[in-house]
């Protein structure tokens, strides 16, 4: 993108650092704001895919850090934001995205299995958002993104860590919202429907359904389609832009209709 | 420009929210087609976005009467060959309970605020299931959500705007239109000095109160229309059938 452009874009000053940047909606949300002239800290997991994510940032023009971290860890947690700090001297925007699903009922779930879904989609939020906010506070403000699920609003099947995790999600967004507000902190979550992410094969690995009919059975909704992370990404750039300066603790639903009521 | 070659059809286009959509929209490169029911207001609107090089028309239009909605939308496609965005706007309030409400400012509060959104997107949808797409973003309210004080009517009819809106959005989604509302909170248009008037509070103590939310502050019009404006735009593609709340916290607790 030509410098010009760049100066020109939604985000253009801003450091946003993002969770689960490696893939999916992460990734595309990094691409996004990136393009838009944002700087970006990304943290995952899974270092080859972060770093490629990092490198097509750079090669396109744009500034970007990629922290090999793992997001239930309060010390990698620290880690992040001192680095964002060291490198871009602020953060404006916090996108707490990492997550992971097991499908499963809680009969069948084990007791590992429900702590693993609740550090990652819940307790990095707050891990994260306490380093985070306290130069949010010294800036003068800052806008936070968690992502949620269209399953934070209401039950599905063989998904109960997962749901419990996103109903937990869209009220400490709430809570947050309502701490921090004062301080000109904004806290919203996304509520996205099925994604075509590595995250919607994986469902259908664990419940033992081909690939092709579990994406069919997903596109059951008013658009008549899963959705692309990009669009994600795009719910999630008005809700780090300026465009939404009067929304805070609210879920924004991105699901194809998915929730409206029964087709 | 986000909206260019686009045709808006606006209601309540003459003040407040509407009005700041209008301008906004054609900034973006829209078309926009503004309806009201006050003439002088509706051109003073239309005659600014012409100054500022953008293209509008004032359809004087009352919402609650089907002929002339159907009208407004034939005089947008005769003027713009295309109708691509209905923002449903146009609404009134009394804060009232049910037992000072009267059957006739009941109807007035029903038919504008729930009964216009339907008369509207019933004759916009027909051209916009010819091209294949459409947005309808109907005007809800924090107070279509939750309840509040005296505002029977009010709540009423925004409470059906949201649910409204959701089953249109399933009967249209799979002919490409995406219906989504939005549910502001306290914004400086003439609806809040209006208001605190009717419920007999001096405009200190009722401002207090509207700012008594996470961000300390009312909306402006403006950041209204900017969510509006999302939902109009591509940007939210795989947006329908849901309730964007812009209310500064409002209703997070």
């Amino acid at each position: 993108m030509p410098l010009q452009e760049k100066l020109a874009g939604r985000l253009s000053g801003k450091v946003a650092v993002i969770t689960g940047a490696a893939s999916g909606i992460g990734r595309a949300t990094a691409l996004l704001f990136s393009g838009e002239g944002a700087s970006i800290i990304m943290a995952d997991v899974d270092a080859d895919a972060g770093k490629r994510v990092a490198d097509e940032i750079i090669q396109s023009g744009g500034r970007a850090f990629f922290a090999a971290s793992d997001v239930t860890s309060a010390a990698d947690c620290g880690r992040v934001v001192e680095h964002a700090i060291r490198d871009f001297g602020r953060i404006d925007i916090l996108f707490n995205n990492a997550g992971i699903i097991r499908r499963a009922t809680v009969l069948d779930l084990a007791e590992a299995d429900w702590d693993r879904v609740m550090a990652v989609n819940v307790k990095s939020i707050y891990l994260l958002s306490r380093e985070v906010i306290p130069h949010m506070q010294k800036a003068g403000g800052g806008t936070i993104i968690n992502t949620a699920s269209g399953w934070g609003l209401t039950g599905g099947a063989k998904a109960a860590v997962y749901c419990a995790s996103k109903g937990a999600v869209v009220l400490l967004t709430k809570a947050m919202a309502i701490d921090h507000g004062p301080q000109n902190i904004r806290v919203n979550c996304i509520c996205p429907g099925d994604n075509d992410t590595g995250m919607l094969r994986d469902e259908a690995q664990q419940l033992g359904e081909d690939s092709g009919r579990f994406f069919a059975e997903s596109a059951k909704r008013p658009l008549g389609r899963v959705g692309k992370p990009e669009e994600i990404a795009q719910a999630a750039l008005y809700l780090a832009g300026d465009a939404s300066s009067f929304v805070t603790g609210t879920a924004l639903v991105v699901d194809g209709g998915g929730l409206a009521g029964s087709i | 420009m986000r909206l260019e070659n686009k045709v808006a059809l606006i209601t309540g286009g003459t003040s407040g929210i509407g009005e700041a959509v209008a301008e906004l929209f054609a900034r973006e490169g829209a078309k926009v087609a503004i309806t009201g029911r006050n003439e002088s207001r509706g051109h003073a609107v239309t005659a600014r976005i012409l100054e500022a090089g953008g293209c509008a028309i004032f359809l004087r239009t009352d919402v609650r009467k089907a002929a002339e909605c159907r009208r407004a939308v034939d005089e947008t496609l005769r003027s713009f060959t295309r109708l691509d965005i209905l923002f449903n706007n146009a609404g009134v309030f009394f804060p009232q309970t049910a037992l000072e409400c009267t059957e006739e400012e009941w109807d007035l509060q029903i038919d504008i605020n729930l009964k216009g959104t339907f008369l509207m997107s019933k004759y916009a949808l027909t051209p916009m299931i010819v091209q294949g797409s459409g947005v309808i973003i109907n005007n809800s309210s924090g107070w279509g959500l939750v309840g509040g004080d005296k505002a029977v009517a009010y709540c009423a009819s925004k409470g059906g705007v949201v649910l409204l809106t959701k089953a249109m959005a399933i009967d249209h989604g799979r002919q490409g239109i995406r219906v989504n509302c939005i549910c502001p909170g306290d914004v400086d248009t003439p609806m809040l000095p209006e208001d605190a008037r009717l419920r007999g509070l001096d405009w200190k103590t009722y401002l207090a109160g509207c700012e008594n939310r996470p961000l300390g502050r009312i909306g402006t019009v403006d950041e209204i229309a900017k969510a509006v404006l999302f939902l109009a735009s591509d940007d939210s593609s795989f947006m329908t059938g849901t309730a964007l709340v812009v209310d500064g916290g409002g209703t997070a607790d």
